[in-house]
């Protein structure tokens, strides 16, 4: 079973950004399914937790359905992420949730990066910020970035132009995820984190003579 | 004494919202002092102070304020929440903390803690990055410290020491009982595990699902080193209140407080926060309740502090919530009686770790004496 978390950080209803994101997990979870995997796919709506993330940066801690979000997206093995471009990067909302996530939970995760905007002319937006943010973050993002402008939801998916290229682009994007996400590493990661997260300690503490050598050694 | 309870203070010097009147630092010092001789009078266990090096507050120099109280008291044990075994020196942490023991006969303990003030550390010659280290380097050698003289002693944080012996002496040949507090470290739970310390969770400001993950942590890990069952563990926690007879009444009178709060205010609202963490405002009778619903996740524990005096809640207010907690008092330490499972020990205290020792020992280091021949690096042990 191959879980996926798709983030989706639109703010109208309905959204242009919910709508690539479906389209994503739609093409994410054929990919999947293709290579023989079961896939099992979540979709978290960063709008209904706009509260709790300004809670969280004053507070320390996540509440409720946050920290249900932030317990699937640690658990996730791979995500799709995508954000409304705001003044030429990705939405104040779409970067809280990622700053509040505790250090290393996406370290060695592949990540699919998505953007919606009303122009083409911020199509780079994926490689100016969303990539290096989660480079960043040790993730792992996948080479093909999606970006749809309004343009790109008008026109026939069988056309060379406009969703036609959209379509295409979605396909390839999701089958790069799904090549990440089915590897046969145990962590199921292409590449095996070694930063050690609370949780981690939690499950399994270093013991107390290694610490302490660490302490005086270095 | 089964279980204690007292209060902690971190010693802010906060706006009170509701009048605009911010407190000198004077009187929030001499503050301080009469909230901790309030506690001895309304029958309290603990007062503990906080150590903090920046404005907005008071809590430098924890070992004067201590002595001070100290002297104004005959009952209440002093101690600290936490002392910065991180950005202190050890050193003058064995000295302090063993001369107050003498001053008060030993109503003295202490809580580590590594502060989480990054520019805290480089004005003491140390970085925040290596404050797990610090942590445990620096308690390793202040447990030498108490425990032999002529440490010759090499690490990584501080100048080494050669034939230190730090004076004087714990009282009765025993240290103060430590804690180690954390919120979210594993790491500090591990070593008062290790050492078969106490592990105090702040249990304020946060879910109470950490509380229950690190204590839960290090009583496995306690039992894990040889120290005894689980249950036999060292555990205390923080807590929160505001009450007045009337749960309405303290609700309308503590949301100033809480929406401008250092830490938390601007945030979540006063119910979402008293859902999701142990605040508790209402009534004496739900006060009781919630803190009796503690050991739910902790199991029973030893030590019980109430953070009382922060958000700039004015002196008259402080004390008025210390009478009320005096009148619960006999209430909570009934209804923690009544279901304390047998085998749990009882908080530690200097007498029950004298008598633990086999009786108080004299491990002064006497000076050269030309006429006997006795040498300084001879201690003397006087039972």
């Amino acid at each position: 079973m191959r879980r996926i978390v798709v983030v989706s950080a639109g703010l109208s209803v309905p959204s242009s950004t919910r709508l690539l994101a479906d389209m994503l997990a739609a093409a994410v979870e054929g990919a999947v399914t293709a290579r023989g995997s079961e896939v099992e796919i979540s979709t978290i709506e960063l709008r209904p937790l706009a509260h709790a993330l300004a809670d969280h940066l004053l507070t320390g801690f996540p509440s409720g359905e946050l920290a249900e979000a932030i317990r699937l997206v640690r658990g996730a093995d791979g995500l799709v992420v995508v954000t409304p471009v705001f003044s030429a990067s990705y939405s104040g909302l779409f970067k809280t949730f990622f700053d509040v996530l505790e250090p290393g939970t996406l370290d060695g995760k592949p990540v699919l990066i998505a953007a919606t905007a009303g122009t083409a002319r911020h199509s780079l937006v994926l490689e100016h910020a969303l990539r290096p943010l989660f480079a960043y973050l040790h993730a792992v993002v996948v080479p093909t970035g999606v970006f749809a402008a309004s343009e790109d939801f008008g026109v026939s998916a069988a056309s060379d132009t406009g969703s036609g290229e959209l379509h295409k682009r979605v396909e390839r994007a999701a089958a790069e995820l799904a090549a990440l996400v089915t590897s046969d590493l145990p962590s199921g990661r292409p590449f095996t984190p070694t930063r050690r997260s609370v949780e981690d300690e939690l499950d399994e503490p270093t013991p107390f003579v290694e610490l302490l050598r660490r302490a005086t050694q270095g | 004494m089964g279980m204690q309870f007292g209060i902690f203070t971190v010693g802010d010097v906060t706006t009170d919202p509701t009048t605009g009147k911010t407190p000198t630092e004077y009187e929030r010092i001499k503050a301080t002092v009469a909230i901790a001789k309030k506690a001895e009078e309304i029958g309290l266990d603990v007062f503990a102070t906080g150590e903090h090096h920046n404005p907005p507050f008071i809590a430098s120099n924890p070992t004067a304020t201590l002595a001070y109280i100290g002297a104004q008291t005959e009952r209440i044990i002093l101690s600290t929440a936490t002392t910065l075994i991180t950005t202190t020196d050890p050193v003058l942490i064995a000295e302090d903390y063993a001369k107050i023991q003498h001053l008060t006969d030993g109503r003295v303990d202490l809580m580590m803690g590594r502060g989480n003030t990054g520019p805290v550390y480089p004005w003491f010659g140390k970085d925040i990055r290596q404050g797990i280290n610090l942590a445990i380097e620096n308690y390793a050698l202040l447990r030498r410290l108490w425990s032999e003289t002529n440490v010759d002693w090499q690490g990584r944080f501080r100048t080494p020491l050669q034939g230190y012996t730090s004076t004087p002496r714990p009282l009765d040949g025993v240290a103060p009982f430590v804690w180690h507090g954390s919120i979210r470290s594993p790491e500090i739970a591990e070593q008062a595990a290790y050492y078969g310390d106490g592990f105090f969770h702040n249990h304020i400001f946060w879910p109470a699902s950490h509380t229950e993950q690190m204590v839960r942590l290090y009583r496995e890990r306690f039992a894990h080193y040889g120290h005894g069952t689980p249950e036999q563990a060292i555990v205390g926690l923080g807590g929160q209140f505001f009450m007045r007879t009337n749960s309405q009444d303290a609700i309308e009178e503590f949301r100033p407080y809480f929406d401008n709060a250092p830490v938390y205010g601007h945030g979540p609202s006063l119910e979402d926060f008293t859902e999701a963490t142990p605040l508790t405002v209402g009534s004496p009778q739900q006060v009781l309740e919630r803190t009796l619903s503690f050991r739910e996740y902790v199991g029973d524990y030893q030590r019980q502090l109430f953070l009382v005096d922060h958000a700039g809640l004015p002196l008259k207010t402080v004390l008025e919530q210390l009478d009320l907690l005096g009148e619960l008092l006999p209430s909570l330490r009934e209804g923690f009686a009544s279901v304390r499972k047998p085998g749990v020990p009882d908080a530690p205290t200097h007498a029950s770790l004298v008598q633990a020792a086999g009786g108080p020992k004299d491990t002064a280091v006497y000076g050269a004496d030309d006429a006997t021949g006795t040498s300084d690096r001879d201690p003397l042990e006087v039972s």
